[in-house]
């Protein structure tokens, strides 16, 4: 269970099928420091599921996705995406894909309806059935109030969801959604969420989603992939990724920033393992919580440590991640995102 | 390839010319929301014609000045405003593409059928288009203030495919050096360092018989000087046909080139992303 299973069934039909890939970006100074942003990946998704690529910034989601879209060329490795090759045949590969960049992907001198309407066009559809398929989506994302106004105007969660909308114009066979809910607030994000599940079942299309959020792949991911340093750490269902976890989570929230000195304490606590501290946040798993808790809670009061609030849960994609790069993914995304730049790049000492 | 799927959702591809019309069409709706730019476009060769015109009157007075008598110095002036609208307006041509790549507009478009070609065509053919509305309302503003053209209509007509080719080739050059660039500072290069010089060693403005010997030297190596030549022939009536010809076809062989190089940058921006 300890090994990584992916890469290793074949997968014929698979609408996204990669293996291999490693890209390494060469930044054009005087050093030519290079980049090292995928380091053999392998993925593999079956039509009509949502494969959720989930890692900290920097862990090569966005490159993947750009190779399989056909904007960039992968240094080696082979990806196959609807059954086209992406470096042989990137002509088909377009045919058949829509894709949601992690930015915006409208134009916001244009009003929704003629970004749409034009995307349509460029796809290939004919004026008459470009407007009524930009209508049926205006409607169906719940934007149709604000169509003919210019997306400048829109509210950031009204133009995802348009980002959203122009990536499935054609109806693609495969649709990548790059972060599609990073910058969201909470309210947009749940309403992302459900529209996201609603394509998947109903449209029968491959959908690709990459994340930073774990909620996010829980949800709406029949697999995931969790990637770190242009690698697959590990691959399944979310509940099989759970389950390998065996026992239970335990997150105690102490009184004053005092986590290092209650992470030796409970480090001695029998049958308690994986301490981590993070701020005044203690994080550890035990094969039997429920009699792990209370031994824990004693051993911080005799080290005259004050709990404010103490749980036990079920592992969630958190855990796996932790349990499979020894950090926590929003300690990884702090670590790899300085000064707040969208970085999709590994740095590697040249 | 085996691919039995592909054929569930196969479309009729949009043709590159039925996509460089659509995507033309972005662009003016982009331009017709922003008339200040529009504007502010048609406010510099104003003050070029007007105060140019009255300040370098006598110019045309000087001994061997080309075209002598006949000509007032707004009628010869008037062709290389003209093209300096044309030039100006399209060497910021690559604005679109720079918004496009800050935005995820562009790897969109890279990422569907769009073909490369319609992108950088619309481009040209927006600020094409552009560049010769402006152009009549110069030649009309110099007529107003006395400037006759024996040239006439075929003569602007003449003006105006001129007017498009040097728009295409600044356009494609400034396309170019935005998908190289990615930076809107860098087009201001473009317009600042570029064309301004490019207005200077040509006929625009003086005569190059009359300027010194390697002034004209590199006038007829410069575009925006080929373009003036072939405006000022036409609108003063085709004196010397050969000349127009000639020219025309240096600017539409300098547009094709450069388009190709503008077609290869875009392998460049996608080695960068």
């Amino acid at each position: 269970m300890s090994t990584t299973p992916n890469g290793s069934a074949p997968a014929i039909d698979a609408s996204i099928d990669v293996r291999g890939l490693t890209k390494t970006y060469r930044s054009p100074g005087r050093r030519g420091r290079e980049v090292r942003a995928l380091a053999g990946l392998d993925l593999a998704a079956a039509p009509g599921t949502v494969l959720g690529l989930l890692g900290p910034n920097g862990a090569g989601k966005s490159t993947t996705v750009k190779i399989l879209a056909t904007l960039s060329r992968p240094d080696a490795g082979s990806a196959r995406v609807a059954g086209h090759d992406v470096t042989r045949d990137p002509a088909a590969v377009r045919r058949a894909i829509g894709y949601v960049a992690q930015r915006p992907v409208t134009d916001p001198m244009g009003t929704g309806r003629e970004n749409l309407v034009l995307a349509g066009r460029l796809q290939g559809l004919c004026a008459r059935a470009a407007r009524s398929r930009a209508d049926e989506l205006l409607e169906r994302f719940g934007v149709a109030h604000a169509a003919d106004r210019l997306v400048k105007t829109w509210s950031g969660g009204m133009a995802r969801k348009l980002d959203v909308a122009v990536g499935l114009v054609h109806r693609p066979q495969v649709l990548f959604l790059d972060e599609p809910t990073t910058g969201l607030d909470p309210e947009a994000r749940t309403a992302m969420w459900a529209e996201i599940e609603r394509m998947a079942a109903g449209d029968g299309m491959t959908i690709l989603l990459t994340t930073h959020y774990l909620d996010e792949a829980d949800r709406l991911a029949d697999r995931v992939v969790i990637v770190d340093a242009g690698r697959v750490v590990t691959s399944g269902t979310p509940d099989a990724l759970k389950d390998e976890l065996h026992g239970d989570g335990i997150t105690v929230e102490l009184e004053d920033g005092t986590a290092q000195a209650a992470a030796r304490a409970a480090a001695a606590v029998p049958g308690v393992v994986d301490v981590v501290a993070d701020g005044r946040t203690l994080r550890a798993r035990a094969e039997a919580g429920a009699t792990a808790l209370p031994a824990l809670l004693a051993a911080l009061d005799a080290a005259g440590l004050d709990v404010r609030a103490a749980g036990l849960s079920r592992p969630t994609l958190d855990d796996v991640y932790l349990a499979r790069t020894g950090r926590s993914l929003e300690e990884a995304h702090r670590a790899a995102t300085p000064a707040g730049r969208d970085t999709d790049v590994e740095e590697v000492a040249a | 390839m085996s691919t039995p799927t592909s054929t569930t959702t196969s479309m009729p591809a949009t043709g590159t010319l039925t996509q460089t019309v659509l995507l033309t069409g972005r662009q003016a709706r982009q331009g017709m929301r922003i008339p200040v730019f529009m504007v502010m476009n048609l406010l510099q060769p104003m003050i070029w014609l007007l105060l140019f015109g009255q300040l370098f009157r006598s110019v045309i007075e000087i001994p061997g000045f080309a075209g002598g008598a006949d000509v007032t110095y707004l009628e010869y002036l008037t062709p290389g405003v003209v093209m300096m609208t044309a030039m100006g307006g399209a060497a910021w041509a690559g604005t679109t593409f720079v918004q496009d790549m800050d935005r995820g507009v562009m790897d969109r478009f890279l990422a569907s059928p769009t073909s490369r070609g319609a992108l950088l065509g619309a481009t040209m053919a927006w600020y094409a288009l552009l560049a010769c509305a402006q152009a009549l309302v110069v030649v009309g503003v110099a007529w107003v203030g006395g400037a006759r053209f024996p040239g006439g209509w075929p003569g602007i007509a003449v003006m105006l495919v001129a007017v498009a080719l040097l728009s295409c080739l600044f356009a494609a050059l400034s396309g170019a050096v935005a998908l190289l660039t990615r930076q809107q500072e860098a087009l201001i290069g473009v317009s600042q360092l570029l064309t301004i010089p490019l207005m200077f060693l040509s006929s625009a403005v003086m005569d190059p018989s009359l300027a010194p010997d390697w002034i004209a030297t590199a006038a007829r190596f410069n575009p925006f000087d080929w373009a003036v030549v072939v405006a000022r022939e036409a609108l003063q009536g085709f004196a010397d046909p050969g000349a127009v010809w000639l020219h025309l076809g240096l600017l539409a062989a300098a547009v094709a080139a450069m388009a190709g190089l503008a077609t290869l940058a875009f392998r460049a921006y996608r080695r960068a992303i």
